[in-house]
C-alpha cells in the first residue's frame, strides 16, 4: 500500500505506547495513524444495559454492537446475515427503536438500553410475538427469526405510535393496523426461506389481540 | 476494517475544528454509510468524532415561517413530525420511500444528505474508481451502468448521488447551515450544495475540509399537492432507479426534481414553466444534453412516465 509518509520506526512505537489521547495531540502524528500499514487497535471501556443487566466490557474500537452482544457477552440469539445494513438479521431494540447493530459501533452506545430477542422472552415465558412465530410457522431455518421478531414487535409500536409509512395513503391520519403496513414497514427483514405470509399472520394475530 | 481514535464532540465549532487539525478524521452520525464504507475499507479514517451528543436533534420553527431541521434529527423522526407531514409532505414521502425502518430510525439529516454513491465499482476496491482513488479511471463507462447518471455526468465520472431525502430538500429549496473549522457559520443553498462529478468527482459537496452541518433550513410552506414517486427493482427497500419530487399548485403550475439520474438532485427551474403542458413538454429542457449509455437509457423514458404518473396523482 503507497504511503505518503515514511514512517519511521520511532515514530511509529512512539503510536503505538501513547495510546490514543495522546496519538491524536498533533495532526503530524494523527496522519501516521493513518498510513500505518499495521493498524493498531485501541482499546475503549464500554458499558451500557443488556436485556436489564448491566454490562461493562473493554473493546476493540472497531467492535460493533451486534459483535458486542454475539462474540463478548455471548448473546448469539442476535444474527449477523450481511454485516452492512441489508438483512435485518442484526436487529435489536436500542433506547425501545429498532436498529441494525452491524452498522453501529458499540462504543457508540454507551449508556444505552439494549434490548436483544433473548430479553423479550423466553422458553419458559415467550413474548406473544415469539409464539405468534411459532403458532403460524414464521420460519423454516430460522436464521433471520429473532431479527423478524425484534422488528415485528417494534413495527407495532411504531403504528400504534403514529408513524407514517411509504404505503400509508392520507399522511396526516394515524396510520392502519393493516397488513399492507406491516409488509412495507417488515421490508428491512429479509428472509431466505421466504416465511413472510407466515410472519403477516403471526403479526396479524398479535396485532389484533392487543390493538 | 483499519484501526481508529474516537472522541465526543464537545460542540460543533469545537468538531470542526478538530476534524479540520486531524487528517483524514471524519464526523459520525448514524454510522449506517459510513461504518459500512469502512469495513470495506473504502474510507479509511484515522480518527471518529462523534456528533450524536450535541443536542442538535430538534425541529424548529423559524421567525420567517419555516424549519429549521437539527443536523442530527433522524430521518424517522423527521418524516413522522406533524409540521413536515402537513406543510412538507414532499420530504416525509421522500424519507419514508428510503431504506428501512432499522435504517431510518438511526440515520440523519446531515448524514442522509451526505451518504455516498452506490455506484458498484466505487464499493469494489479492486476496480479503477476515480471518486475512491483520483485519477485512477472509471469502470462504470462501458461496464454495467444501468443504475448509472443519464444526466450532468462527465467522462470521470458517471455515478447517480443516491438519496431519496435530498431530492425532496432541493424540490423545497432548503439550505445547509453550517460552521467552518475557525468558528463562522454559513448557509449554503441545497442546489449548490451538491456537485456534477465534472473531473474531480471526488469533491462531492461545497463543504469545506472539517466543515459542520449543524441543520438544514426549509423555507415557509408553499402550499400545492405533494408527490415523490420512486421507481426501483422492488417495492420496498431498494434504491431509486428514477424517482420524482413535485410540488404542484391548483393551477398546474409547481416544481419538480428527480432523483436517481444524476450526481446531485436533479432540477432545472427554467423547465417548470411548462409543467401545465404535461411531463412530455417538461422533457426536453429537463433532460436537455442527457449523454444516457446504451445500459440506462430507458431512464429517460422512465422520467417521463414518473413524472405524468406524478402529474397525475397531483391533480386527482
Ligand atoms: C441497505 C441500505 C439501504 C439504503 N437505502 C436507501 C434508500 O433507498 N434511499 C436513501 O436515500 N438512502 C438509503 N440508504 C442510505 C441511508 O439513508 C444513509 O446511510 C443514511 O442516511 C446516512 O446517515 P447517517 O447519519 O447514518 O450517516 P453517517 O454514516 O454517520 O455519515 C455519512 C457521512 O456524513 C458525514 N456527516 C455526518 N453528519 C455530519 C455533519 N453533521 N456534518 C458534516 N458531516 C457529517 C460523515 O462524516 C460521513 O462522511 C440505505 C442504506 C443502507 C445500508
Ligand atoms: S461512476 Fe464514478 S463512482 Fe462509479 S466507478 Fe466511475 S468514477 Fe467511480
Ligand atoms: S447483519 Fe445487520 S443488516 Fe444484515
Ligand atoms: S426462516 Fe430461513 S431465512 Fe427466514
Amino acid at each position: 500500500m503507497a504511503s505518503p509518509i515514511d514512517i519511521s520506526p520511532n515514530r511509529r512505537d512512539l503510536l503505538i505506547t501513547a495510546g490514543a489521547a495522546a496519538a491524536l495531540s498533533s495532526a503530524a502524528t494523527a496522519t501516521a495513524a493513518q498510513t500505518a500499514e499495521v493498524s493498531q487497535p485501541v482499546i475503549s471501556k464500554i458499558s451500557f444495559s443488556v436485556n436489564g443487566a448491566d454490562q461493562a466490557l473493554e473493546l476493540d474500537l472497531r467492535t460493533t454492537l451486534l459483535d458486542a452482544l454475539r462474540e463478548h457477552l455471548h448473546l448469539t440469539g442476535t444474527k449477523k446475515g450481511c454485516d452492512h445494513g441489508q438483512c435485518g438479521a442484526c436487529t435489536v431494540m436500542v433506547n425501545g427503536k429498532r436498529i441494525n447493530s452491524c452498522l453501529s459501533l458499540a462504543v457508540m452506545h454507551d449508556g444505552d438500553e439494549i434490548t436483544t430477542i433473548e430479553g423479550l422472552g423466553t422458553p419458559d415465558k415467550l413474548h406473544p410475538m415469539q409464539a405468534a412465530f411459532i403458532k403460524h410457522d414464521g420460519y423454516q431455518c430460522g436464521y433471520c427469526t429473532p431479527g423478524q421478531i425484534c422488528s415485528a414487535v417494534a413495527v407495532l409500536e411504531e403504528i400504534r405510535a403514529g408513524i407514517p409509512s411509504h404505503v400509508s395513503d392520507d399522511l396526516n391520519a394515524a396510520p392502519a393496523l393493516t397488513a399492507d403496513e406491516m409488509r412495507e414497514r417488515m421490508s428491512g427483514n429479509i428472509c431466505r426461506c421466504g416465511a413472510y405470509s407466515n410472519i403477516i399472520d403471526a403479526m396479524s394475530e398479535v396485532a389484533g389481540a392487543t390493538a | 476494517m483499519k484501526s481508529f481514535t474516537y472522541e465526543r464532540a464537545t460542540s460543533p465549532a469545537e468538531a470542526a475544528a478538530k476534524a479540520a487539525r486531524t487528517p483524514g478524521a471524519r464526523f459520525i452520525a448514524g454510522g449506517t454509510n459510513l461504518l459500512d464504507l469502512m469495513k470495506l475499507e473504502i474510507e479509511t479514517p484515522p480518527h471518529l468524532i462523534d456528533v450524536n451528543g450535541l443536542g442538535l436533534d430538534k425541529i424548529e420553527a423559524t421567525d420567517d415561517g419555516g424549519l429549521r431541521i437539527g443536523a442530527l434529527v433522524r430521518n424517522t423522526d423527521l418524516a413522522a413530525d406533524d409540521r413536515v407531514r402537513r406543510d412538507y409532505g414532499v420530504l416525509s414521502r421522500a424519507l419514508l420511500a428510503g431504506a428501512s425502518g432499522q435504517l431510518r430510525n438511526k440515520a440523519t439529516t446531515a448524514g442522509n444528505l451526505l451518504q455516498r454513491t452506490r455506484c458498484p465499482y466505487f464499493y469494489d476496491t479492486g476496480q479503477a474508481c476515480n471518486k475512491r482513488t483520483p485519477g485512477s479511471g472509471c469502470s462504470a463507462i462501458g461496464g454495467f451502468s444501468r443504475q448509472h447518471a443519464v444526466v450532468g455526468a462527465s467522462t470521470a465520472c458517471i455515478a447517480t448521488h443516491p438519496s431519496d431525502m435530498a431530492v425532496a430538500m432541493r424540490v423545497l429549496d432548503a439550505q445547509v447551515e453550517t460552521v467552518k473549522p475557525d468558528g463562522k457559520t454559513r448557509r449554503i443553498k441545497i442546489a449548490d450544495f451538491h456537485k456534477l462529478p465534472g473531473s474531480t468527482p471526488h469533491i462531492e459537496t461545497a463543504l469545506q475540509a472539517g466543515e459542520f452541518i449543524t441543520a438544514v433550513t426549509l423555507p415557509k410552506p408553499i402550499g400545492g399537492i405533494h408527490v415523490y414517486h420512486k421507481i426501483r427493482d422492488r417495492a420496498s427497500y431498494a434504491f431509486a432507479l428514477v424517482s420524482v419530487a413535485a410540488v404542484i399548485q391548483p393551477d398546474g403550475t409547481g416544481r419538480v426534481a428527480l432523483g436517481g439520474v444524476a450526481h446531485k438532485p436533479w432540477r432545472v427551474e427554467k423547465a417548470e414553466t411548462d409543467l401545465p403542458k404535461g411531463a412530455k413538454a417538461v422533457m426536453a429542457k429537463l433532460m436537455a444534453d442527457a449523454t444516457p449509455t446504451p445500459e440506462n437509457e430507458f431512464k429517460i423514458t422512465l422520467v417521463e412516465r414518473t413524472l405524468s404518473a406524478a402529474l397525475m396523482d397531483a391533480r386527482a
